[in-house]
């Protein structure tokens, strides 16, 4: 597991059905984009979270692809309908094959 | 007609002082329920240089200031969490971490950030949070020492002044601490470099203005650690201190030295009375 990576999200625990809700998640993460070198001149090899999902109830909202150019830290924020109660699950995947998920649950009230 | 022209320069002069941000009377409430103070009166010894200090974040742009208003948005808070996990990590020879002398860092760390620099009875000198932090690592935990500037200080000098947050800055500056205040005092208005500037020619003289694309702040420490967007990392005060003296072109003084540390006190005293605001994010 690449160090320090710590998944954040930020979620409303409750929302109204139907209620359209801003969802914002940051992972810390360094991102190293394969294109530096060290200071011998060897290429500092790649390390990304090459993806980040997130579902819910186990019905996919969004989808991300990621590449090498994006900064450290990737920020998300987007907005989800909440239809009923439940579980968001956001998983990101890590170039070394790690996975990271954290889970959040959504009342109806 | 000689009188319409005069008008008009007069008309010129008055709307200088019109420069800050975008939205003058905007205020920081981080999470919506802390409210920062950062513009207000100078404190005594300004008297005759300026009237009302301002933070450093009134001359950022719009975005800029709101992604200090919400600890979600705010990326500096990114190194607060992994300045606990150092803060409860036992580590040196003596099997301790921070947590084991000081406990919660809520409890023992808050209103420690609005004091200091301050000066150490048992020390005999002006000490700052980044000496106090590596006495207790060196003498108490039997640690290694942190570099002065390093990430792992940065972080750890955030998470103990996030504690401080929304406090007012109240640094003494007199009693044993006045020799190091006026020579802190000397070097901010001493002109070095080969540019030939001091610290006043920029931030106060000219605050406000347009400077390399982007408006010279006051050069106020009271949201330091700083994180800054350009580098995306943590700035300690005498990491930003070594790049100012550095764009004077002169030679910088020591990190950590003697002349940072009066520097550094003389310019928190200037900020007396703005709220410490724990992590800032400037440009």
């Amino acid at each position: 597991m690449a160090s320090g990576v710590k998944p954040r999200v930020k979620a409303p625990k409750k929302a109204a059905a139907g209620e359209t809700v801003t969802i914002k998640t940051l992972i810390s993460h360094k991102m190293e984009s394969g294109q530096r070198k060290d200071g011998d001149g060897n290429v500092i090899p790649r390390s990304i979270i090459h993806r980040f999902t997130c579902d819910f109830n186990g019905q996919n909202v969004i989808d991300v692809n990621m590449e090498a150019a994006i900064s450290t830290n990737p920020y998300f924020q987007f907005e989800a309908m909440i239809p009923e109660a439940g579980d968001m699950v956001f998983t990101w995947y890590d170039d070394d094959g790690d996975v990271y998920s954290t889970t959040k649950s959504v009342a109806i009230g | 007609m000689k009188i319409k022209a005069l008008t008009a320069v007069a008309a010129i002069l008055l709307s200088v002082p019109a420069f800050v941000a975008a939205d003058e009377d905007a205020e920081l409430i981080v999470n919506g329920d802390t409210e920062l103070v950062t513009r207000t009166a100078a404190p005594a010894h300004l008297e005759g240089a300026m009237d009302e200090v301002l933070s450093g974040w009134r001359f950022r742009a719009d975005e800029t200031q709101s992604l200090q208003a919400d600890d979600f948005d705010n990326p500096g808070m990114i190194f607060v969490d992994q300045g606990m996990d150092d803060w409860n990590k036992v580590e040196g020879s003596e099997g301790k971490s921070c947590a084991s002398c000081h406990g919660d860092v809520e409890d023992g760390m808050a209103g420690v950030r609005a004091v200091y620099p301050k000066w150490n009875e048992t020390a005999g000198e002006v000490r700052t949070i980044a000496q106090m932090v590596n006495e207790c690592r060196e003498d108490r935990m039997g640690a290694e020492k942190l570099g002065y500037t390093s990430a792992k200080m940065a972080r750890m000098e955030a998470l103990i002044s996030v504690q401080s947050r929304g406090m007012p800055v109240d640094v003494a500056i007199d009693g044993p601490a006045a020799e190091m205040w006026e020579k802190g005092k000397e070097m901010f208005y001493t002109r070095t470099g080969q540019l030939e500037l001091s610290c006043a020619n920029c931030h106060e003289d000219n605050y406000g203005n347009n400077i390399r694309s982007d408006h010279l702040s006051q050069g106020q420490i009271n949201g330091f650690p700083v994180y800054r967007l350009k580098n995306s990392k943590l700035t300690t005060p005498h990491g930003r201190f070594k790049g100012c003296v550095r764009d004077t072109r002169a030679e910088t003084y020591k990190a950590g030295g003697e002349d940072f540390i009066a520097l550094e006190l003389y310019v928190a005293s200037r900020g007396n009375g703005l709220s410490v605001e724990g992590v800032s994010v400037r440009n």
